[in-house]
């Protein structure tokens, strides 16, 4: 048995009945109608297949978490259905309604048993439950002694000990220390290879994409896209930008990607290129090799400031470096209409072999949230080759300098000869 | 309904360690911890005892015992505290529990059999320490003693029925927790708990009848005072209404279930 969820036509609606009375009455009689009615959620119908990973996104008040409420099935459905097969788990927020006068233990029962586990497969459970939170003797004190932080590995700990066949994950994922997101991530994952469904609400972009095979954009309680975690990442991230006077284009990018566009348009990018040294373009990099990257806007209205950002973002999406003209010290004022400004930022090309694209900004500050004048995602695709360095692996080029010697035990000073070199 | 009993019994390893966890958190952080169980309604009979057997010099007919008015007082307490935990726990259940309520699902059904289970341990050890008493003050109890668990479940289905209606409309509406507990300070009184029913003046003696909790009480002053058999009749439509009543309030939570979670 395995997730399968399937969620058709779904909507909920916080209804004002104008007095109480009237809402008991349409207890009995269901045709009566609220005064009125304020849909949180509406139209929203997709299908987690089993096995699959989607992530949900989208502005506080989209209706994320009321719509993962509605699946896990503590708040009920004012329209549509949900069809789900196999157990569901959720981790909703923080906290299980711990007791705070009861130890991380006996919590841990009660939360275990309101999951509906018997007492025999919670004793089980139980030492693999103390051994993921990590929490040391902790874990038989009072809850009121502990850090948010603990109680959250307590919380995740118990959602997760018992392997569901859908997860449903809210925002849990940012909560504790590096090191706990990192287990939890390293769990979540392990489900996910044993064909756990997942469902997981995050504002973490590179959690979402890291995790998902899909994503499923909310907006003020409609699906707005449903698609492949990098494009509908690079919506939303254009939605965020100011809303005002923005207009948003999709186009198909030659690669097959959805490519992204938006902005005010003041300034726009008319160009976008990898050269090499020499100022020709380059469609494949070698690992280590001199680039630069050129880059042309054009003024359309006066300006009081400009700032350039580009970002650097592997085959998943994942930015691999980004920086812009804010952070370097080197934002151009007062640029009149019609101006044409030209950038050229040489790097050595230090990413390890794959595809790769190039988003770039024009704004005026330090991010694009406001006043962003053009964002473009893929506004530039490359491959990096590997043909003159060393076989490696992962996504970035870190010269090595490797020293290797021998350590003689035998005399008691530890006599180190260099015995190989290489670089 | 059966759905609902169902799933009662699959929790069923949940319901009893909450009621262990509830008794033991309850007391967890004080010095005499269960001993409270009991000290608090002993205490106020202790004052009742004092006030009112010395202020009015109550004597009971047809008992030849110098404490039979303390007799008389805890055997009613024994009822009356079982009724108004029941019914006051319930009252709020659903706003106390409203932080697991939105987080996780489990059947509704189960927090009730909570509450009751718990109260039911109290009134055992509120029983035992009564029985102690009445030893100790050279009372004891006849047969009339098996009609007790009778009665024991006569009580828990009477402020169960009507503590869940009151508890679901009280998440819709507020107020209601705020004029029970004033209602229940009128019940009280209302019911000779602290006075027997012969000194009501006779023509506001037949309002009594419209008290579902006096043959109840009477029934518990029976049975531990007097060892007679409680008055089946009156007991018998008592325990009719007890079944409409929990009829009514789990039609009610199944109705009101999908709209409650959105108020608390």
């Amino acid at each position: 048995m395995s997730g399968h969820l399937r969620v058709h036509n779904l909507g909920k609606a916080y209804r004002d009945w104008g007095s109480e009375w009237r809402r008991m009455v349409s207890w009995l009689f269901p045709g009566i109608a609220p005064r009125k009615a304020h849909w949180v959620l509406q139209e929203v119908s997709f299908t987690v297949r089993p096995g699959e990973a989607v992530g949900i996104v989208g502005q506080n008040g989209a209706g994320k978490s009321t719509l993962l409420k509605l699946i896990t099935g503590t708040t009920h459905a004012s329209q549509g259905k949900i069809e789900s097969a196999g157990q569901v788990a959720a981790i909703l927020e923080l906290g299980m309604g711990f007791n705070p006068d009861l130890t991380g233990r006996q919590n841990v029962r009660h939360a275990a048993g309101l999951m509906g586990h018997s007492p025999q497969e919670i004793e089980q459970a139980m030492p693999g439950i103390e051994a993921f939170a990590e929490i040391g003797e902790y874990f038989d004190q009072p809850v009121r002694t502990y850090s948010s932080g603990m109680q959250m590995r307590v919380t995740f700990s118990v959602a997760t000990a018992f392997y569901p066949d859908l997860l449903i994950v809210d925002e849990a994922l940012s909560v504790g220390d590096t090191y706990f997101q990192h287990k939890s991530f390293e769990r979540i994952r392990e489900f996910q290879q044993r064909g756990c469904s997942l469902l997981i609400v995050s504002h973490d972009r590179a959690a979402v994409q890291a995790l998902c095979d899909r994503v499923i954009l909310l907006d003020q309680g409609r699906v707005l896209k449903d698609g492949n975690p990098e494009e509908v990442m690079d919506f939303y991230n254009a939605l965020i930008a100011e809303k005002e006077n923005q207009k948003r284009v999709v186009l198909q990018h030659s690669s097959g990607k959805l490519q992204t566009v938006s902005g005010s348009g003041e300034a726009i990018l008319k160009r976008v290129e990898l050269l090499n040294i020499a100022g020709q373009p380059l469609e494949f990099a070698g690992v280590g090799q001199a680039v630069q990257l050129l880059i042309e806007a054009e003024i359309n209205r006066d300006i009081p400031q400009l700032v350039m950002g580009y970002m650097i973002k592997d085959r998943l999406g994942q930015t691999v470096f980004g920086t812009n003209t804010w952070f370097t010290g080197q934002v151009v004022s007062d640029i009149k209409a019609a101006s044409r400004i030209e950038y050229r930022v040489a790097f050595p090309m230090n990413l390890g072999p794959g595809s790769y694209s190039i988003a770039v900004a024009l704004h005026a500050h330090a991010t694009h949230i406001t006043e962003n004048y053009e964002w473009r995602d893929l506004a530039c695709v490359f491959q990096v080759t590997n043909h003159d360095q060393n076989d490696f692996v992962g996504s970035t080029w870190m010269t090595p300098v490797i020293e290797i010697s021998e350590i003689n035990q035998s005399v008691g000073q530890a006599q180190t000869k260099p015995a190989l070199r290489a670089g | 309904m059966k759905a609902m009993l169902l799933a009662a019994w699959r929790y069923r390893f949940f319901i009893l360690s909450s009621i262990k966890t509830e008794l033991y958190s309850k007391f967890v952080r004080s010095r005499l911890g269960g001993l409270w169980l009991i000290l608090n309604p002993l205490a106020q009979v202790v004052i009742f005892a004092f006030v009112l057997s010395s202020v009015l010099s109550a004597r009971l007919p047809g008992i030849n015992n110098h404490y039979a008015y303390a007799i008389y007082l805890m055997s009613g307490t024994l009822g009356w505290s079982l009724f108004s935990e029941i019914v006051n726990r319930c009252l709020t259940l659903f706003i106390d529990n409203g932080n697991i309520l939105k987080k996780l699902v489990f059947p509704k059904i189960a927090l009730p059999l909570i509450v009751t289970g718990s109260a039911l341990v109290n009134n055992l050890l509120l029983f035992a320490a009564i029985l102690a008493i009445f030893g100790l003050l050279g009372h004891v109890p006849g047969s009339a003693l098996i009609f007790l668990p009778l009665l024991t479940v006569l009580t828990i289905g009477l402020a169960l029925g009507l503590g869940l209606v009151l508890g679901v409309l009280n998440v819709f509406m507020r107020d209601i927790g705020q004029v029970v507990p004033v209602v229940m300070q009128f019940l009280f009184w209302l019911t000779p708990i602290v006075y027997t029913a012969d000194i009501i003046p006779g023509e506001y003696r037949d309002l009594l009848k419209l008290n579902p909790l006096v043959p109840i009480i009477a029934g518990y002053q029976n049975t531990l005072l007097y060892d007679r058999a409680p008055d089946w009749v009156a007991l018998g439509w008592i325990a009719l209404l007890s079944l409409l009543l929990l009829v009514f309030s789990l039609l009610l939570l199944r109705k009101a279930a999908p709209d409650m979670v959105d108020q608390l």
